[in-house]
């Protein structure tokens, strides 16, 4: 054994010859270790993308091959369908929503519990909590808050000690639900957006706000001409996390109202489950989660197209 | 530069996708409340899934009659859903008795969790396989089956000797597990809907009688609200439950006539009863009779505001006595439970005793032997009808078999006996919609109801939004 491996390694000393074979067995090491992953991201992302696409064109139960050809019937049915440009139009409040109010409160929050308020560890677990539970849980919890019944949920037995209020349907109020929906939305997620702000801020040198204050700016002056324009990359990075979270939401809306009362809450992804997964018609299904993945590809894209402009910190 | 804004776009179209394929369909499984999962204690799904096979002992010493011919050894497979005891010991016991009496037949019980059942029947009738005995609830399922050919016509067996195995059977039980006329399987549970109330709720308002015509119902309604007492209890945001009231009023308007022609596509949904159905129950949800909240309430919520005592009545399965006081805040439920007939719709094609549930049955493989018959016919007789009844693990559908609700020791529920003593007066048992037709016509259903009670849609457009599902799925 020795001896056969002698001569070999002195091989690999010479300058000129080392290089080809070196590098081959660097390559087959880089394919062996990248088969596992690409077998996975090939068998469990890229095929049932394909499949997907398959079967939109059938009109397909699940059960046997998909025979019943439809061509792009599926698609006209969805695209023409009130009930999913409602949740279209419901998933867009979503994102308008979540942009509009609930990142800049987390970023309030950020700037409020990011520096030397005092307690500000314990601000920071309690805001953060909410998104550690799992959504199902939260969707629990929330339910039984907002229980019509003042006997069994909390917020309606608050209301009703105010003289002249009534407890309040929420959930089962076709004009109440989305509102509801979204403040839970809020409670869930503005914690992590308000860490990844934190984290932002963290990376802002103190010099910088400093010198701005030197130079006679007010606090408010500061907030808005020195600290966001710096969190820029960090804002971007929450808007895309926002969005992207908002188009997709599902576990949350169907736990508390499966898109009811009669599809007042419903979104695109609790539009595909009841299609797909309730009433087994599979290759509709599958055109409404092409058509949610064009969406969303629409929204990367114009997202790659805005985040051009460098980050004013990378000089730093 | 450019490769690296190649990679990006490339990074940024893979998290989309993963996004949207991983995410959106796997998301939680919901727990899909429809109607046939509750029937029974059994079909619920279980903590386990056991596949189980007993292997069977042949008792050597049991003294056969003396026969001419030994009989030829025949095995008989046998797949039940019923994972939970004490059914899945009786069943079994059940077999070592048929086998101890009958010693060439062999009987191979698999026990098998509800969907994992579904899963595997599929599998084996791709290969034209079925078991000889296995669990079926009739309906849209069964006749799939049955124009497969996987089942087996066993008519003739429940006719011979003037019919005397098919006279024991409840009549519209044993229609569930019949098409054009032929037999292929039997019923060992049925379970119905009707309406529950709270008597004492109603003595409050002092109803005398419970109302056995829909005006009555309606003059009812207002009578409880005028006492201050919520009349309906209601889960809608599982739709199924307010589907329940709509596809009744259907069946007492329509008759069995209309709704069979509706769905073996020789009428219309659009038929003027359907639209009148819905009419029917706009007349009601304009009494505003429901508990505050009902849109969002879940079926757990309705029957914890009727159990609570917060509402005298709600429109359920024969699971409500359980179910009611299980959701209720003391677990003890309605003091004084009573149940009657949906009322008849003055006009209407249907009967009072018309009923509308679903239940258990056998179904019978296209290969089984006359030992597999035999051993059905065995299950099926009024005494092991009330040993299951005696049981709490259903409700008999075999003259005879009723006794086993009231017997000592019985851990039925009493009220069973008057859900039992109903369906065995109907005459036409109307399967549930969704158990009849394919599920998605189910969940078609259920959305377009529940326009009308949010009162964003009108009997004719939900009558239109079925038809043109049933256009679609129905043949």
């Amino acid at each position: 054994m020795n001896i056969a491996q002698a001569p070999r390694r002195d091989e690999i000393t010479l300058p000129t010859r080392n290089r080809s074979p070196r590098r081959t067995q660097d390559y087959v090491t880089i394919v062996l270790f990248l088969l596992p992953a690409c077998i996975l991201f090939l068998l469990f992302l890229v095929y049932p993308i394909f499949s997907s696409i398959y079967y939109s064109l059938y009109n397909w139960s699940g059960i046997g091959p998909a025979v019943n050809f439809v061509g792009l019937d599926n698609f006209k049915q969805i695209l023409t369908d009130q009930v999913f440009i409602k949740a279209v139009g419901n998933c867009l409040l979503i994102v308008v929503l979540s942009l509009a109010i609930q990142l800049p409160m987390a970023l309030a929050m950020a700037i409020m519990v990011g520096r030397d308020l005092p307690g500000r560890g314990f601000f920071r677990t309690i805001f953060f909590m909410p998104f550690v539970l799992s959504e199902v849980i939260a969707a629990i919890i929330w339910l039984s808050l907002l229980s019509p019944d003042p006997e069994r949920g909390f917020i309606n037995a608050l209301l009703v000690l105010i003289p002249g209020v009534q407890a309040q349907n929420f959930l089962g109020d076709i004009n109440a639900v989305m509102a509801c929906v979204f403040v839970v939305l809020t409670w869930k997620y503005f914690g992590l957006h308000m860490l990844l702000y934190m984290a932002g801020l963290q990376n802002i040198p103190r010099e910088i706000e400093e010198a701005a204050q030197i130079d006679g700016a007010n606090r408010w002056q500061s907030i808005r001409y020195v600290t966001i324009p710096l969190l820029r990359s960090t804002i971007q990075t929450t808007m895309y996390l926002s969005v992207l979270g908002s188009l997709t939401q599902f576990n949350l809306i169907w736990i508390m109202t499966r898109g009811g009362p009669v599809n007042s809450s419903e979104v695109m992804a609790t539009y595909m489950y009841r299609y797909a997964f309730i009433r087994f018609q599979l290759g509709y299904g599958s055109a409404v989660a092409l058509v949610m993945l064009a969406i969303c590809l629409i929204f990367s894209v114009a997202y790659l197209r805005l985040n051009r402009q460098s980050d004013p910190l990378s000089g730093i | 530069m450019s490769t690296h804004r190649l990679f990006r776009v490339l990074a940024i179209l893979v998290l989309a996708a993963m996004i949207v394929s991983a995410c959106a369909p796997a998301a939680t499984p919901a727990p899909q409340i429809v109607p046939q999962t509750v029937v029974v204690p059994q079909t619920v799904v279980a903590p386990q899934t056991v596949v189980a096979k007993q292997t069977v002992v042949v008792p050597q010493t049991v003294v056969v009659p003396a026969t001419p011919v030994p009989a030829p050894q025949v095995t008989v497979e046998w797949w039940h859903i019923t994972t939970i005891d004490p059914g899945k010991t009786l069943w079994k016991t059940m077999a070592d008795e048929y086998m101890a009496k009958h010693p060439n037949v062999t009987i191979n019980i698999t026990v098998l969790e509800n969907e994992a059942f579904k899963t595997k029947l599929t599998t084996v009738m791709q290969g034209g396989t079925p078991p000889d005995i296995f669990q079926s609830w009739g309906g849209g399922t069964m006749n799939d089956q049955i124009t497969a050919g996987m089942l087996k016509d066993i008519t003739a067996d429940l006719d011979a000797n003037g019919g005397a195995w098919r006279n024991t059977f409840a009549p519209g039980a044993l229609a569930v597990y019949a098409k054009d006329g032929k037999n292929y399987g039997a019923p060992w549970d049925m379970g119905i809907v009707s309406w529950w109330y709270n008597k004492d709720l109603f003595t409050q308002a002092k109803i005398a009688n419970p109302p056995t015509t829909w005006t009555e119902l309606l003059a009812d309604v207002k009578t409880l609200k005028a006492a201050g007492i919520t009349p309906i209890s209601l889960g809608e945001k599982d739709t199924w439950t307010g589907m329940h009231i709509w596809s009744y009023l259907a069946t007492r308007i329509c008759g069995q006539a209309g709704f069979l022609a509706a769905a073996g596509r020789k009428g219309a949904f659009t038929d003027a009863c359907f639209v009148e159905a819905g009419k029917k129950l706009q007349d009601l949800i304009a009494l505003q009779p429901f508990q505050a909240g009902f849109l969002g309430a879940s079926h757990d919520d309705m029957q914890g505001a009727f159990g609570n005592g917060k509402a005298a009545m709600e429109l359920s399965g024969q699971w409500a006595p359980g179910s009611e006081a299980g959701q209720a805040a003391d677990k003890k439920g309605v003091a004084n439970l009573g149940m009657f007939n949906f009322p008849v719709v003055e006009g209407g094609a249907g009967d009072v005793t018309d009923v509308m549930g679903g239940g258990n049955g056998f179904a019978i493989g296209k290969n089984a032997s006359p030992e597999a018959i035999d051993f059905v016919k065995y299950l099926t007789t009024a005494e092991n009808q009330a040993r299951v009844a005696a049981s709490g693990g259903g409700i008999p559908v075999v003259k005879g078999g009723e006794a086993g609700l009231t017997q000592a020791g019985t851990t039925a529920n009493p009220n069973m006996v008057v859900v039992q003593k109903t369906f065995a007066a109907a005459k036409y048992f109307q399967l549930y919609y969704d158990q009849y037709m394919p599920s998605a016509m189910g969940s078609i259903i259920n959305d377009a109801v529940a326009g009308l009670y949010a009162g964003t849609s009108t009997p004719e457009k939900v009558a239109q939004a079925i038809e043109d599902g049933a256009k679609q799925i129905l043949k």
